[in-house]
């Protein structure tokens, strides 16, 4: 699946996507397995409160299972108007 | 929204501009996620439209680098009477603010900083849940 990352996020990250192969059954086991991958993602995931997720560009949460999901996306709280 | 009908009797817009209280701001710069921008603001207009008597709302929301002053975005509904207008331009804001996926960063006084969400803009959110 792709997944994307969008404002400081992408910026701790240092890029703006990742394809990822995963069997992780949530968003937060995706996100446990992000983490660990890199101090820089571990970073970037650090404070889960301020993070937020869309799966397949709907809004969604930390239990919401990836069955059939193509594209996630982690981004901080939106601050657009 | 007006060209050719005359059954709108109100119309109300509301614009967001780059704001620069003390002087010290160079820029701001929207960034946004492209696909779900688009339906993200479709899912705003559409609800209003479903709560509201309107004949008509319009959405435009801007993004990359922006000068103080500059607008940012704009909503607007029409309706035949003021209360309906007004209350989905408010409506509309509120999601704006916290349901669409826009981020601003600021570069102002040699420091470039991404904006935090306000608390209240969510709370606002609550104006609106169905009871």
């Amino acid at each position: 699946m792709k997944v994307l990352y969008f404002a400081w996020l992408r910026e701790r990250i240092g890029q703006p996507f990742d394809e990822v192969e995963t069997q992780a059954v949530t968003v937060a086991d995706l996100v446990a397995e992000l983490a660990a991958r890199e101090p820089r993602y571990a970073a970037a995931f650090a404070d889960m409160s301020a993070v937020r997720v869309a799966l397949d560009q709907e809004l969604s949460d930390l239990e919401a299972p990836l069955a059939g999901v193509s594209e996630v996306a982690f981004f901080p709280p939106m601050t657009g108007g | 929204m007006r060209a050719g009908r005359v059954d709108i009797g109100a119309l109300v817009s509301f614009s967001g501009l780059v704001r620069d209280l003390d002087g010290s701001l160079n820029s701001m710069t929207l960034e946004h996620y492209p696909g779900m921008t688009e339906k993200a603001l479709q899912a705003i207009a559409d609800q209003a439209m479903e709560r509201w008597e309107l004949q008509d709302v319009l959405i435009i929301h801007r993004f990359g680098r922006l000068q103080p002053g500059a607008q940012i975005m704009m909503v607007a509904a029409a309706s035949a009477h003021r209360a309906s207008a007004f209350q989905a331009a408010d409506f509309m804001m509120d999601f704006l603010k916290s349901r669409a996926p826009f981020w601003k960063k600021e570069d102002a006084g040699g420091a470039v900083s991404w904006v935090d969400a306000r608390v209240e803009d969510e709370d606002a959110m609550g104006r609106w849940s169905k009871g």
